[in-house]
């Protein structure tokens, strides 16, 4: 009291009254309900909907797929719980799902592509400033170590002779610590992931060269044929892409008609139409006495499809470089490819890389298709193991389709994080 | 001195390799001669390799029998129908199919996408989730999941109803059951009024609208158009005599009888469901990029206008966010007619399953049918784009 002036009229504060807590109902977790849930009577009605959903689904589906689910024992074990997720049927029929029938004595150079996969995309999608941070670094090289445990298991496992256990650890250490240290070591490696990895993959599942024994194609299978074809696609269609959308912007008629309907022609028609005319067409296209194999035939058939929409996408790029770049790199003289090869195309792939990852993304969900002619990829490996007399469990289709939808959904949704990273990163323009 | 003079253009008329023009020109010339060598070289080897096989090339085999029956067809078919009217029901069930679902993508991908920016957190999340699981599982996945492992397993019919039931409403793993609408004489009277009233209400909407402009008095034409599109017809139908009956269907000793009720097959329900829940994931993220990219100045523009919330919605946000989200979402159709296509996996009767699929592997004309079937997704591809560019430009026209 001493503090407050009496004057006369009335008290006068001396310091400013200390401000009163915000009312209970704005603050803490009633506040947050009633901002987010309860706001007006249209939101509580629709909250109240969402809970009664939320009630009369999740516990039915969490029982399901986790508390009563079959995780060990075979088929017997399902039998006696038909009305819960067999994911023993996912334990028992794993090798078959990664591999298909791919040579036994022979799965362990599967094993080493894979592993030199998942420390490569690990190590590259991690931005280098990033990188050099304590938590972040912690995370990949726990990620790297991990993943080289696994398959380094699996390599010996399957009987990899030493040598090249020895070889795939040395590549891939040597090449994360080669990268790791190069101020641009992530593009460097990316681009090497993008164009020497294929080849890697195509001698080691092919064989045929440094003692390595043939494999034909026919019994490549499971999820291993679908990361074929999903590279494949994605590695050809890039450079296809690429001309094609030079050709499409060109100033010459000739070229701009030839691309346009090329481009417009695959992005007209639905994939299958494409993998059928790949299957039937292309061997009465080929010269006599010319054997095409079957899944040539569909890598063909996904290249160009997949070009098309990547031609568009690069495209888009093209379109976003501002003419002052196009006439700069005019105006000190550089020929055509050099102002495209040095100025253009730098900036226009980087604007759309996150168009390139959705474009992959497409493509890896689409090899599906080729289950349709008659390939045994990840999802037909798992059907094909479903109608197995053993396994002719009422619970067995459910499981094994929600086994294959949730590994395509881990690889789609960390792809699709991956490219709105991307956008958010490319995108420095003002946001509200 | 010398290189300066080195660099003065050719003169006009002149012909050097170091005119761009000139060599434009012959890189032309040279893409032609590859492209046509390219095709020439294609139909040759076909040719020869047809000719080694012993098959030739024509259409006559449209107008050969069939021989195989069809479980869902929209217009007459049976087994002794020629190979072309094959290509007219699969064309048919692709474009019912494609219809439906797109009418149905529309309506949920607009609800997702609403719910994707709703201020209710749980809304929120639920739309995330939807459209964050199923626009990342493969779509041929979805149509397998729902059929072998959802519409497959369901009970028999005979398990369900003993014969002689009536079926208003019934799903089994025979699909789904329910009444056929069945018109009588009066109801095509019904009918005529009914798209009188509509034509009645659009020039009302416009004499309302173009009064509006010149003298500003507004017309509230929302109890006209009900009157005249939903009221009238109601009136016409009942003074017919309901003229128009549903029929349900009815269960024979193993199945449900054959020309009773109206049969919806599993297949299609399948495919229905996979490219609804496939598509309307994407749909709903073009909606909500497209009300995120009208800017939140205008909506507080249109308050400051006085305007209160719907007609903001409708007046000022809508037609905006329109001009955005038209684009996307044609080619959205698009995709979803052409992933109809995956129906050949289930087996529903579409244009790659009954011509591309059955009717190749009975004839071998594999070109011919390839060709047709390419032909009818490009038309398809073209038709729909032409509509949309052409909605697209009214839309656009909306920006002064």
């Amino acid at each position: 009291m001493g503090d407050n002036n009496r004057t006369n009229y009335g008290i006068v504060n001396a310091k400013p009254i200390a401000d009163r807590d915000a009312p209970i109902s704005t603050t803490g977790f009633i506040g947050w309900l009633r901002e987010n849930l309860f706001s007006s009577v249209g939101n509580s009605i629709l909250t109240i909907i969402g809970l009664l959903f939320i009630a009369y689904t999740v516990p039915s589906i969490l029982n399901w797929t986790l508390f009563d689910a079959v995780w060990s024992g075979g088929a017997d074990a399902c039998r006696e719980n038909p009305h819960a997720a067999c994911w023993t049927f996912a334990g028992s029929w794993w090798e078959f799902f990664l591999y298909g029938f791919y040579d036994r004595t022979q799965r362990w150079r599967i094993d080493l592509v894979l592993w030199v996969l998942y420390v490569g995309v690990a190590f590259v999608v991690v931005d280098d400033d990033v990188r050099k941070t304590r938590p972040t670094s912690t995370i990949l090289g726990f990620f790297i170590a991990i993943v080289s445990m696994v398959f380094m298991s699996l390599m010996i496992q399957h009987g990899a002779p030493v040598m090249w256990t020895m070889a795939a650890t040395l590549i891939t250490v040597g090449l994360v610590i080669w990268a790791w240290g190069l101020p641009n070591g992530r593009s460097r490696l990316g681009l090497l992931l993008l164009f020497a990895y294929p080849v890697l993959v195509f001698f080691m599942l092919g064989g045929g060269v440094l003692g390595l024994s043939k494999i034909a194609t026919s019994d490549w299978g499971g999820f291993s044929l679908t990361l074929v074809i999903a590279i494949t696609g994605i590695v050809a269609s890039l450079p296809i892409g690429i001309l094609l959308a030079l050709g499409r912007r060109s100033d010459m008629p000739v070229l701009r008609l030839v691309s346009t309907l090329f481009i417009e022609f695959w992005r007209g028609v639905p994939l299958i139409t494409v993998l059928f005319m790949a299957n039937f067409m292309l061997p009465l296209f080929a010269p006599e006495g010319a054997n095409i194999d079957q899944l040539l035939r569909a890598l063909i058939g996904v290249a160009l499809f997949s070009s098309a929409y990547m031609a568009e996408v690069v495209r888009g790029g093209l379109q976003a470089i501002s003419k002052g770049q196009y006439e700069g790199a005019m105006s000190l003289g550089l020929s055509y490819w050099k102002m495209m090869g040095l100025i253009v195309m730098p900036q226009a792939l980087k604007i759309v890389i996150p168009g390139i990852v959705n474009t992959f993304i497409g493509l890896f969900k689409d090899t599906t298709l080729v289950l349709i002619i008659g390939l045994l990829d990840f999802l037909s490996s798992v059907q094909t193991a479903s109608t197995n007399p053993d396994w002719s469990i009422r619970s067995v289709p459910y499981s094994g389709y929600i086994f294959v939808a949730f590994i395509f959904w881990l690889h789609c949704y960390g792809m699709a994080r991956y490219s709105q990273h991307l956008e958010d990163k490319l995108n420095t323009g003002h946001k509200r | 001195m010398a290189e300066v003079q080195s660099n003065v253009p050719p003169k006009k008329g002149g012909f050097s390799l170091s005119d761009t023009k000139t060599r434009g020109l012959i890189y032309q010339a040279l893409t032609i001669a590859m492209v046509v060598y390219g095709i020439w070289w294609i139909i040759d080897n076909a040719a020869n390799n047809m000719a080694a096989q012993n098959i030739k090339f024509g259409f006559g085999f449209l107008t050969t029998q069939s021989g195989f029956g069809i479980i869902q067809s929209l217009i007459d078919y049976n087994e002794s129908s020629s190979y072309g009217r094959v290509f007219f029901v699969g064309l048919l069930n692709t474009l019912i199919v494609a219809l439906i679902g797109c009418i149905l993508t529309t309506i949920i991908g607009f609800i997702v996408g609403v719910g994707r920016l709703s201020k209710n957190w749980l809304i929120n999340k639920i739309s995330t989730i939807y459209v964050e699981t199923l626009r990342n599982i493969p779509l041929l996945l979805q149509i397998f999941f729902w059929y072998n492992a959802v519409l497959k397993p369901l009970p028999g019919p005979r398990d369900v109803h003993d014969k002689g039931d009536q079926l208003w409403f019934s799903l089994s793993n025979n699909g789904l059951m329910i009444p056929k609408p069945i018109p009588e004489g009066g109801f095509w009277i019904v009918f005529t009024i009914f798209v009188l009233g509509i034509i009645g209400a659009i020039v009302i909407k416009k004499w309302a609208f173009n009064r509006q402009m010149a003298t500003g008095q507004q017309f509230k034409t929302i109890w006209t158009t009900l009157g005249l599109i939903i009221v009238l017809p109601l009136l016409a139908f009942v003074v017919m005599g309901s003229p128009l009956h549903f029929q349900p269907g009815e269960m024979g000793t193993f199945r449900p009888n054959a020309g009773f009720g109206l049969n919806v097959i599993p297949e299609f329900i399948a495919l229905l469901l996979a490219l609804v829940a496939y598509t309307s994931a994407f749909v709903a993220e073009i909606v909500r990029a497209g009300i995120q990219s009208v800017s939140h100045g205008q909506t507080e523009a249109s308050y400051a206008l006085g305007l209160r919330p719907g007609p903001t919605l409708k007046l000022i946000i809508i037609p905006q966010a329109m001009r955005v989200i038209v684009p996307p979402l044609t080619s959205q159709y698009l995709n979803l007619t052409k992933n109809s296509s995956l129906a050949v996996a289930i087996a529903y009767p579409d244009l790659v399953a009954v011509f591309t699929g059955t009717v190749l592997n009975q004839t071998g004309k594999a070109v011919e049918i390839i060709m047709m079937t390419m032909l009818v997704y490009l038309s398809i591809s073209l038709v729909t784009s032409t509509f949309m560019n052409w909605y697209n430009d009214r839309v656009k026209l909306v920006e002064r």
